[in-house]
């Protein structure tokens, strides 16, 4: 008997599939369709797709260092909040792009067999993608503002795989989600809104009054988008900025981040592969 | 579910040569099954009220959550031997179109075994993933993709694709601005390129011209030739006639018949216009006539003047009618009217031109009047109009009943015609 429900369990639709390499084609494909869509469907396709964040960046960075002055005192505050937001475009597009991307490819999963994970990573991937194009854009203002290239610029790379984990982490969570809930979208929204604020990204951690350090301290240890941003401000912006264990309290609470990213890919990839099966019929 | 040991199956995407041994109690002589279906069941679970949001479900927490259980595929067993063309027909919302996603790994099934020996096409139907706003081209390389082509292998094959679909003049041009056909055309260029061993296939037959219909089902046999299985869904019982080494019809999920296509398309017509004989007036029937003699029912015989509904075409029927005389009549004329299911009259014929004089009926006098036809009909459902009207000129009716029995013409080949005509050709050169 264990036979045939061995069988049967491997015979049905499931988040990996059993073919790795249809497995990257397929979500490089669809990711690059949609990102070849967004970049030459119009003339200037590029340059929309940059004008977003720059157009966000102008509003904030005038509003937040002319009339509010929040970024007085920070040495290269323009540059730090272009990066941040650029890196929270990419979460937001990830994470929100995931919330219906399995509704949107409907006609897909009812008439061809593939692994379901592929559809939210290739969300995952065209944010990507984006992120590629926009960081140019960051670079050459840094560039120009006067950060000049440094070694610790390398730490990028393992930041922004943790920025991905987590991104995918809970995108998968909020796909799977909504097949069933179809108020996670409006829920996304404001929770997304909610970390927009709770993240260092008009402002920058831990560079304040001291009264408020607890606060800071809490926010760098619990919200991972914090402790990432935070590290890159230090590693990429300006050396004088704190890094993430600075701003943390202590080196070890780093864990407690790093803990989060991890249980929430896990977390995000349980619930996906568990739902998989019943994807196509459950929509 | 049987307790019988059963292979496991290897993955469905790569070709597993050496098949496991078929289940013991049915011994299979000659090829393998490519298709092992064994006590498959699938349900779905049709809830009463939908809770899609989590406020309904936090504002009715105690509510039960009722569903029906809709058993789509109920308890199937069955086998498509390699290199198998097999036909799955059944009315609509029978549950044939859930197997093949069952077969094909897009729905989880409840319980049984499902085993696919050889790679399967993960697809159901074509030109499934294209997008309107890329071009032709773009479109061809991302669908190759997804239905498993490596990039290197779907640009190898760029070219024969697009001569297959003869469409190289319209490389450039985005899909939004091809005709219907021409999609069609290019899908299933894409869809043949596929290296499955097994193709299943949904309704190809529901899109596309005839010219182009004649063109899959020479691909399609080609494929077979090449000792491809290939499972399709299908209305047409024409195709399955022509072109189906077997065929399964399904009702309500479970299965009705299996075995030799024409016998099933019988079944198939039998289900779907088995309730079309009227014996007993229908409700609001129209009736003419003075009444004079009164037509009880209507029905066809095949040559053995047995009832049937359905007929093959080409051979010998009978179209049947019963009167009873409420008065004496003298020469009664008997007449038939046979239209297709677009109303067009398709052969009409009466006693008093091919028969002459029949004679005086008494009061209370029974007949059944028996019309024998060479079945030249093409494949289309019929019914038929008996009459009775008085002799001369004037044809006043006594009785007759529109549309009072049906029949149901298969096979044959379709020509765009209504009828074949017995008909011989002869082709002679003229010299110049």
């Amino acid at each position: 008997m264990s036979s045939l429900a061995e069988s049967r369990r491997r015979y049905g639709p499931s988040a990996f599939g059993d073919d790795l390499r249809r497995f990257a084609n397929l979500t490089y494909t669809l990711a690059a369709t949609d990102f070849k869509l967004r970049y030459f469907g119009s003339v200037l396709g590029y340059v929309w797709s940059l004008m977003r964040p720059l157009l966000f960046f102008g509003v904030l960075y005038v509003f937040f260092t002319h009339a509010l002055k929040v970024g007085e005192g920070v040495p290269h505050y323009p540059v730090y909040l272009l990066g941040s937001i650029v890196l929270w475009t990419f979460f937001v597009e990830t994470t929100g792009g995931c919330v219906q991307c399995l509704l949107m490819r409907e006609g897909l999963l009812r008439k061809m067999r593939f692994p379901r994970l592929v559809i939210p990573l290739s969300v995952a991937l065209t944010a990507l993608f984006n992120l590629g194009m926009n960081f140019l854009a960051v670079l050459g203002f840094a560039l120009a503002s006067g950060v000049g290239p440094r070694w610790s610029w390398l730490e990028l790379a393992p930041l922004l795989v943790l920025l991905t984990l987590l991104a995918v982490g809970v995108g998968m969570l909020l796909s799977a989600l909504y097949v069933r809930f179809r108020d996670i979208q409006p829920i996304w929204d404001v929770a997304s809104q909610i970390l927009f604020y709770g993240s260092p990204i008009i402002y920058v951690a831990a560079i304040y009054d001291n009264a408020k350090e607890g606060l800071q301290e809490a926010a760098v240890t619990f919200n991972p988008i914090a402790t990432i941003l935070t590290q890159v401000g230090h590693a990429f912006v300006d050396p004088r900025l704190p890094t993430a264990a600075t701003a943390a309290g202590g080196g070890l609470r780093l864990l407690v981040p790093l803990a989060i990213i991890a249980a929430t890919f896990g977390i995000g990839l349980w619930f996906f592969s568990r739902e998989a099966p019943r994807i196509a019929e459950n929509l | 579910m049987s307790g019988t040991p059963v292979a496991s199956v290897g993955s469905p995407l790569t070709s597993t040569a050496s098949h496991p041994s078929a289940p013991a109690e049915t011994p299979r002589p000659g090829p393998p099954a490519a298709v092992a279906v064994h006590d498959v069941s699938k349900a779905f679970r049709l809830p009463h009220q939908q809770y899609h949001t989590l406020k309904e479900r936090a504002l009715h927490p105690f509510r039960k959550n009722t569903f029906d259980v809709l058993q789509a595929v109920d308890d199937l067993t069955f086998e498509v031997a390699e290199g198998e063309f097999f036909g799955i027909v059944g009315r609509n919302g029978s549950g044939k179109s859930t197997l093949l996603k069952c077969l094909a790994g897009i729905y989880d099934i409840d319980a049984g075994n499902l085993q696919v020996h050889g790679r399967l096409s993960p697809f159901i139907e074509l030109g499934v993933g294209f997008n309107m706003d890329l071009t032709a081209r773009d479109n061809v390389m991302i669908n190759a993709i997804m239905l498993g082509l490596t990039r290197q292998q779907a640009r190898e094959r760029f070219d024969d694709i697009i001569a297959f679909a003869g469409l190289e003049d319209f490389l450039d041009l985005k899909l939004k601005n091809y005709s219907s056909g021409m999609t069609v055309r290019l899908a299933f260029s894409v869809a043949i390129q596929v290296d499955a061993e097994v193709l299943l296939i949904d309704e190809v037959l529901a899109v596309g011209d005839a010219a182009f219909q004649q063109k899959c089902f020479e691909e399609f046999n080609r494929l077979k030739a090449e000792g491809r299985t290939i499972l399709f869904v299908t209305h047409d019982m024409g195709a399955v006639e022509r072109f189906c080494d077997r065929a399964l019809l399904i009702e309500k999920g479970r299965m009705v018949e299996i075995g030799d296509p024409s016998a099933v398309a019988h079944r198939y017509n039998e289900l779907n216009f088995g309730r079309a004989v009227h014996d007993v007036a229908p409700a609001g029937e129209e009736r003419f006539g003075d009444h004079a003699a009164e037509i009880v029912r209507a029905w066809f015989e095949d040559e053995q003047r047995e009832p049937v509904i359905a007929a093959p075409h080409g051979g010998i029927i009978h179209v049947c009618f019963e009167a009873r005389f409420a008065e004496e009549v003298d020469d009664p004329v008997f007449a038939f009217t046979l239209r297709n299911d677009a109303g067009v009259t398709v052969f009409a014929m009466s006693t008093d031109i091919t028969k002459g004089p029949s004679g005086r009926f008494a009061a209370g006098e029974r007949v059944v009047v028996r019309m024998q036809v060479h079945n030249w009909l093409m494949p289309n459902t019929y019914k038929v109009t008996p009459s009775i009207a008085r002799a001369g000129l004037g044809a006043d009716a006594i009785d007759l009943r529109p549309d009072l029995a049906t029949l149901v013409v298969h096979g044959g080949y379709e020509t765009g015609g209504a009828t074949n005509l017995p008909h011989e050709f002869e082709i002679e050169r003229v010299k110049a």
